[in-house]
């Protein structure tokens, strides 16, 4: 696979030249905070940044969709029947993801990818996306991502991996899409020796300054109704407002809503995010709420991202460690401090 | 703040012992710098739980709402009227409450503070009374506190609680001649369509989130209109409509009611400073009623009464 490196002027210029062949989103700076924007004249990439305030998520899977279209004319021979709508599924690169979001659409893939279910839409927004990561020289204390399966230069999910050298980046492929990437990127040239070496320190010494860890070993052997019923949930559940910011920031939450909206005799079918943090979540059309109480909620989030999907996947927890529901909870709740007392 | 930790501690202490409350509610340490987290304590092992500085800025009175213990709550001046409207609201009653109240001295503004470290992460912050000091990997810096108090504490004019048994300290000295409404003046001052560019602007970043209706007192409805299928009054795709008609229904809904305590504000996971909705409100209440909300539990709340012989000739 190719290894190049680029100074950092090599590679602004690069991803301006691939903006023929994709959508590119890059991490621009948007007030306080970083969000994933595609490359434009106006904003420049900044490269230089934790982490985006929002996942990438909804790259993938955007916060609101039109998934259908419909007329209610009966007059028209169509009437009542839903359309697909038309979608742009055209190649696009998010260049200057964190290992911890790549991880992450891996942890939901089997959610939306599976024998059993495939969320088209969902599916082809995946495939046709490269994913260009750029490793943590210098994690977070809230970041936990080696914790849970992942580490700041995990390559899990990614098509290519960027090393930040200071004034150059080094970037290696780690797929054929990033392979393909990488080919149609102009400039750089061969990294050498020297270069390769200097990015395996980065990626050892960053490894070693993530101080936070969380267990998750013993999650798998416990019992699920007995976690259910374990005597923390109100303590832990105590201070939380039942916001959608946990759930809404999170780049492994997949959960949705689909709501009809008509104006005049034009309909559109959208899916928009959901929180099991909402009451409306579960609101049954009975009016019965199976999880009317807020400690019914807030356990939700944690039993499915710590032991139903466990359980159910056998692939890890739901969740990547990235640490943005950690530092964003208005109320302090904190995955890291639950997730050992589920543990322990 | 040590002191008022401590008495608050004493005091807690003091009303399990004496069987007057049966849980107590106030703030913990946070897991993070510069986040409290709002704790309910139910006996006296517990009460070195309890915590207080300068980031306990979520409002309390939330954790109120027809609650039928007897509760003793830690209360700074917004919280304490946020009580007085909750009480006035019948969301609790007077006599299940114990009210510890704390003269305040303002609430920092995190946002403002990560600016000010050009976004480095803070692993911890101190406060020495005026100033505080926040520390990182490699660097160390130390701020006047009044350089960094959340918007809405700059204004506050009722910073000593107004309802109480018992202060954790003496009164400490109000603002005066603070002019709370400069801003909401230079938006008064729009012509329609600039206000209209200015609010679609500010709340562009939204998620929907609902993290400002959820940490507001005020906003206790079984069900939100946001909430309601039934007539559906609003959509929930990320429309800028449906934003804006959730942020200007929910801040009508607070007219009269809000006591600008500034957790909306503060818990926004992207920073809208939605409190300029609200302030227009407070503005004309004040103006218009010269109404504050939450002085004293004897009045009804400015929408729900009318007066005969009310000053404002449209009323009569
Ligand atoms: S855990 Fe925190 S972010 Fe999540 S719903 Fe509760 S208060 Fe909001
Ligand atoms: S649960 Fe929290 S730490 Fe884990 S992936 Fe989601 S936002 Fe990140
Ligand atoms: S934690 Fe809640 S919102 Fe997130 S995926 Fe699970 S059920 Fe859905
Ligand atoms: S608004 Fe006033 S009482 Fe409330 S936290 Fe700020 S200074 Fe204290
Ligand atoms: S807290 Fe912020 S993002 Fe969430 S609904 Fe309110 S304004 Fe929108």
């Amino acid at each position: 696979m190719t290894k190049k490196i680029y100074t950092k002027e090599e590679w602004i210029k690069a991803l301006a030249g691939l903006k023929s062949s994709y959508n590119i989103f890059v991490p621009v700076r948007d007030g306080d905070f970083h969000t994933f924007k595609a490359l434009d004249e106006k904003k420049n990439p900044d490269f230089n940044f934790k982490n985006t305030r929002l996942s990438p998520k909804s790259l993938v899977y955007p916060q609101s969709e039109r998934i259908f279209e419909y007329t209610l004319d009966e007059d028209d021979p169509d009437a009542n029947i839903l359309r697909e709508s038309v979608k742009d599924y055209s190649p696009r690169a998010v260049v200057g993801i964190r290992p911890c979001d790549a991880h992450a659409f891996q942890i939901v893939k089997l959610n939306f990818d599976n024998p059993e279910y495939q969320d088209p839409w969902w599916i082809q927004r995946y495939e046709s996306t490269t994913f260009v990561g750029l490793g943590c020289n210098a994690p977070d204390s809230t970041c936990f991502c080696t914790s849970v399966g992942g580490g700041p230069f995990s390559e899990k999910g990614l098509d290519a991996i960027l090393y930040d050298l200071g004034d150059s980046f080094l970037v290696k492929a780690l797929t054929d899409k990033g392979e393909i990437f990488i080919e149609k990127a102009q400039g750089g040239k061969e990294a050498d020796e020297t270069a390769l070496k200097v990015g395996e320190d980065l990626a050892a010494s960053a490894a070693d300054k993530i101080e936070q860890k969380v267990s998750i070993d013993k999650l798998k052997d416990k019992v699920q109704t007995e976690l259910f019923d374990a005597p923390f949930w109100n303590d832990v559940a105590f201070a939380c407002i039942n916001c959608g910011t946990c759930t809404y920031l999170c780049p492994t939450c997949w959960c949705f809503d689909i709501q009809d909206e008509v104006l005049g005799k034009q309909g559109d079918r959208i899916r928009n995010w959901d929180s099991c943090m909402f009451p409306l979540f579960t609101l049954h059309g009975s009016g019965h709420n199976p999880r009317a109480r807020k400690v019914q909620r807030v356990r939700q989030r944690f039993m499915h991202k710590l032991k139903y999907y466990v359980d159910k996947y056998n692939n890890g927890v739901q969740c990547s460690g990235c640490g943005r529901c950690v530092r964003n909870c208005p109320a302090n709740i904190d995955i890291r401090e639950v997730c050992e007392l589920m543990n322990g | 703040m040590l002191e008022y930790t401590k008495k608050i501690r004493e005091t807690a202490r003091k009303l399990f012992e004496e069987d007057k409350v049966d849980v107590f509610i106030g703030y913990k340490k946070g897991s993070v710098p510069m986040m409290n987290q709002p704790v309910l304590i139910s006996n006296a092992d517990q009460v070195d739980l309890l915590h207080w500085d300068s980031n306990c800025g979520l409002n309390l009175c939330n954790y109120l709402t027809k609650r039928t213990d007897r509760i003793g709550i830690v209360a700074n001046g917004c919280n304490s009227r946020n009580i007085v409207t909750h009480i006035t609201e019948n969301q609790i009653s007077r006599d299940q409450l114990y009210i510890v109240g704390i003269p305040c001295k303002g609430m920092i503004d995190h946002r403002a503070v990560q600016r000010a470290v050009k976004q480095k992460e803070i692993l911890e912050i101190k406060e020495q009374g005026e100033t505080f000091t926040v520390k990182g990997k490699d660097f160390e810096d130390t701020f006047n506190k009044k350089d960094y108090l959340q918007r809405n504490c700059l204004v506050c004019t009722h910073r000593n609680p107004v309802i109480f048994d018992e202060m954790v300290a003496p009164p400490v000295e109000e603002q005066i001649e603070v002019d709370a409404y400069k801003d909401v003046k230079q938006i008064e001052g729009m012509d329609p369509e600039k206000k209209w560019n200015f609010f679609t602007r500010m709340i562009d970043k939204c998620i929907r989130c609902y993290a400002c209706r959820n940490a507001c007192p005020l906003c206790y409805c079984p069900t939100c209109f946001v909430d309601e299928s039934n007539p559906q009054w609003v959509g929930k795709s990320s429309d800028p409509i449906d934003t804006m008609t959730f942020h200007i229904l929910r801040a009508y809904h607070c007219a009269g009611r809000c006591t600008d305590c500034g957790a909306c504000e503060r818990v926004c996971p992207v920073g809208i400073p939605m409190r300029q909705f609200t302030k227009k409100l407070n503005k004309d209440a004040q103006e218009l009623f010269s109404w504050e909300a939450g002085l004293t539990p004897d009045q009804r709340p400015l929408l729900d009464v009318f007066r005969p012989d009310d000053y404002n000739d449209f009323i009569r």
